[in-house]
């Protein structure tokens, strides 16, 4: 089941959905907060969906505010990275650069693919969680090679 | 981890136990507190420095921590968060400086732009970090706490 577990979070990051700061979150885990990475990340989604919601409803404007646009995904580009999503991470910063430039299309077009990125990588947490509980505690955080 | 703890103004470091005091008269732990309007933050940079033993506390705005310093609270240390609804990091830490305070102030900010960060550092603070930290970053400031103690 460990190596099942260890496995699944090597292919998170080869596949790029997942960067170094899951690690450090990992080795805040212990016998007193053994799901502190679960809780976090639960957190995460649970609080981002309130900006999503902001984002939705900004970009039906017109013309666009894309400096209300960028503080939302400043924001949530902050909560991204606090979890390790590099993926969702990425298309923040296609995002913001959209806002810079005043592109419209940009922006749309890249929030449809962020909330790709983010909707995947809730899923593929949420079975590494449902390993992770059935197989137990491990000694340490292994790092990816 | 080591954890630190600070004795009647002398600091004993874990398990090396360099005491320079004759007599160990006070034992309490370091204090910190989280100041930023991210729950996320707040609670991983708190397990973060939960971990190397300090106590903390929150803040979700700059006015919430300026409020807590007027209560008579005191923080050995404050991570300042830069951008936050209410009062931002850098009219809380220019208030905080202006009260009188001299706890070590370390920013945090999402932005690494440079000119934002000194300009936050103008501040008063004493250390600006980009965010999220990490455990080196956490020893790093808690290596210039322990000279701004001793």
């Amino acid at each position: 089941m460990q190596r099942q577990l260890a496995n699944m979070k090597q292919s998170l990051f080869d596949q790029g959905y997942l960067d170094e700061q899951f690690i450090q979150l990992e080795e805040l885990q212990d016998d007193a907060n053994p799901n502190f990475v679960e809780e976090v990340v639960t957190l995460y989604y649970r609080d981002s969906a309130r900006l999503i919601h902001n984002i939705e409803q900004a970009l039906e404007k017109n013309p666009l505010d894309f400096g209300k646009l960028d503080s939302y995904m400043h924001q949530f580009k902050g909560s991204s990275s606090s979890i390790g999503a590099k993926k969702v991470k990425i298309e923040c910063t296609q995002f913001r650069e959209y806002c810079r430039t005043g592109n419209a299309e940009g922006c749309k077009k890249t929030f449809q693919q962020l909330k790709k990125e983010y909707a995947t990588l809730k899923k593929k947490l949420e079975v590494y969680f449902q390993v992770a509980r059935q197989a137990g505690p491990v000694e340490k955080a292994c790092r990816p090679k | 981890m080591v954890p630190w703890f600070y004795l009647a103004g002398k600091m004993v470091i874990g398990s090396s136990k360099k005491v320079v005091a004759d007599q160990i008269e006070e034992v309490r732990r370091i204090c910190a507190l989280v100041v930023d309007d991210d729950p996320l933050v707040r609670r991983i940079h708190g397990m973060l420095l939960a971990r190397y033993g300090l106590e903390t506390e929150a803040a979700e705005n700059g006015k919430e921590a300026v409020d807590l310093f007027l209560s008579g609270k005191t923080f050995d240390l404050v991570l300042m968060d830069m951008e936050m609804p209410v009062m931002d990091g850098l009219q809380a830490t220019q208030r905080l400086r202006g009260m009188g305070v001299s706890s070590m102030i370390v920013g945090v900010t999402a932005r690494g732009l440079e000119a934002e960060k000194e300009a936050f550092m103008a501040t008063g603070l004493d250390a600006c970090w980009v965010k999220p930290l990490n455990a080196e970053a956490i020893i790093s400031v808690l290596d210039e706490l322990a000279k701004k103690l001793l």
